[in-house]
């Protein structure tokens, strides 16, 4: 075996090790959060109210302001995000004003999640008289959505190859045809992986809802969006250090839901990515 | 026969930034002919092409004066879209998008607002059989256009130009990808459509604008340096860079 072969080999080697290093914590964690709390998810726990303050009972309505949450702020920064990307990709001229709005969309994604909830609770709760509910929560949480949401949507429309702009240009489709019939359809899984991604965090961020809609307690289902709601993430948290002789196996368990509730989101944006797919044909 | 000037430019100058591509070009190119134009790389000669349905216009350093008349009517007075319908392009390599053959050529009447599902099968149907491809493809419409062989994608977009009804068509080194079969298939496609479109064909393969063209252009760093009809050009050119080039000295 010659030299660049052993390198190569040695490469490889170095490269499934780093990779192993990073799977291994992921699935030890997973299978760890598993076992501690497969024993106490029921159908009980999953469809009932806490009772024996939070000690007994099940988490349902932490589940359904999660939901709910998600789906709203979905609702929000959905549009919003991949609108403003679009114009960005493919309206605005390249400026000095346009480049700083690019770098701003990217810094914003790493801004620390409890400065949104700070923001959102001087804007949403306080300033614009929503209160703590569900409605500011969504708006708090789409806005930290829509870097990441922005970013995905336009690396995904920048991947489209030119030629089919130009393809589209030529045989006299107007500039905004062109974006809806030709670039758009062929963006699509890139931005639904972005939207997931940007969903996932939103379902299991505590920060952001901190102030602006999550109840400590409050065992039953919101009726407006100007209710407060209960939310996995922080009813762990609040399980996990406000309640005293709190069962282990609940706080696994309630995180084990919030995980399965991610996993189940990433499911459906698959299936959705196939589909989109499937209408394109190489 | 007196023929009525389809294309016009007076002055054409063009820059990408600081570089000028094209130089003071006049040339008038007359209905339903077949106009080649030759000349080294970086000669102007795409430039030229694609200014013509201001395809340039979409890098943003490009700046062009002079004038440009289609059928004596400034360019100025169509907006994109009408003049992109007007002056079609096929470009060097075969373009497809990744959809079915049918979708393909449908994308142009469709923008064009054509709804009814008959009148897309029409055109799909003329389409091809102008670009001599249908009776390749008439049963499998609905299968990807990428599947095609290069030679065949090229005519598909052929038939997909023809589809939005042209009157000029434009060819950007339409053969560059293609073996000289696919290459002889489009030529003849040329042949055919010459009596009712103007056709220009931009090339690097000197002996296709001699097969296929009825008059000739040599660009040269920007300029036109001898425009005659092809025959002339090829046996007994007036300039001696266009003998040099066709010759092969250099280029």
């Amino acid at each position: 075996m010659n030299a660049a072969k052993v390198r190569q080999k040695l490469a490889f080697g170095v490269l499934g090790i780093v990779t192993l290093a990073v799977i291994v914590p992921i699935v030890l964690t997973i299978l760890y959060v598993i076992t501690n709390g497969i024993s106490a998810v029921s159908w009980e726990f999953v469809s009932q109210a806490p009772r024996n303050g939070m000690r007994a009972g099940g988490i349902l309505p932490a589940i359904i302001g999660t939901v709910v949450l998600v789906i709203g702020t979905l609702l929000f920064s959905l549009p919003l995000g991949v609108l403003s990307a679009i114009y960005l990709v493919e309206y605005a001229r390249d400026t000095w004003f346009t480049r700083l709005m690019k770098l701003s969309v990217v810094n914003l994604s790493g801004i620390p999640s409890i400065v949104y909830g700070l923001f959102g609770f001087t804007l949403f709760v306080v300033f614009l008289h929503l209160g703590t509910s569900i409605l500011a929560g969504c708006l708090t949480l789409a806005i930290m959505s829509l870097p990441v949401i922005i970013t995905a949507t336009k690396e995904a429309l920048e991947a489209v190859p030119a030629s089919y702009r130009e393809i589209s240009l030529s045989l006299g489709a107007t500039h905004w045809q062109t974006v809806r019939h030709c670039v758009l359809p062929y963006a699509i899984p890139g931005i639904l992986t972005g939207t997931v991604l940007s969903l996932s965090r939103a379902a299991g961020e505590t920060a952001p809802i901190l102030f602006t809609v999550a109840a400590f307690y409050l065992p039953r289902l919101p009726r407006s969006v100007f209710d407060q709601v209960m939310a996995l993430p922080y009813h762990l948290y609040v399980i996990s250090t406000q309640v005293p002789n709190m069962p282990l196996a609940i706080s696994f368990a309630t995180g084990l839901v919030l995980i399965a509730l991610v996993f189940l989101m990433n499911l459906v944006s698959i299936v959705l990515r196939a589909h989109f797919r499937k209408r394109q044909q190489w | 026969m007196v023929r009525s000037a389809a294309i016009q430019t007076l002055d054409l100058t063009c820059y990408y930034g600081q570089v000028q591509a094209l130089k003071a070009v006049n040339l008038e190119i007359s209905r339903s002919e077949i106009f080649g134009i030759i000349g080294p790389a970086n000669s102007g000669k795409t430039t030229f092409l694609r200014a013509l349905n201001r395809l340039n216009g979409l890098s943003p350093s490009y700046r062009q004066t002079g004038d440009i008349l289609l059928d004596g009517r400034d360019l100025r007075g169509l907006d994109d879209s009408e003049l992109r319908r007007k002056v079609g392009i096929i470009f060097a390599l075969p373009q497809v998008l990744p959809i079915s053959l049918f979708e393909n050529i449908a994308y142009g009447p469709k923008v064009h607002g054509v709804k009814d599902k008959t009148r897309l099968q029409e055109i799909v149907e003329t389409s091809l059989k102008k670009a001599h491809l249908w009776d390749e493809v008439k049963d499998r419409l609905h299968s990807p256009a990428t599947r095609l062989s290069g030679g065949q994608q090229q005519r598909l977009c052929m038939a997909r130009t023809l589809a939005v009804e042209p009157e000029v068509i434009l060819y950007d080194e339409p053969c560059s990808g293609l073996d000289p079969i696919s290459t002889a298939k489009v030529e003849d496609t040329m042949r055919q459509l010459k009596d009712t479109y103007t056709q220009i064909l931009v090339t690097n393969n000197t002996k296709q604008a001699a097969r296929v063209s009825e008059r000739c252009g040599f660009f040269l760093m920007g300029e036109v340096v001898e425009v005659s009809d092809t025959v002339t050009m090829f046996t007994n050119p007036k300039e001696k860079r266009t003998d040099d080039y066709i010759s092969g000295r250099f280029g």
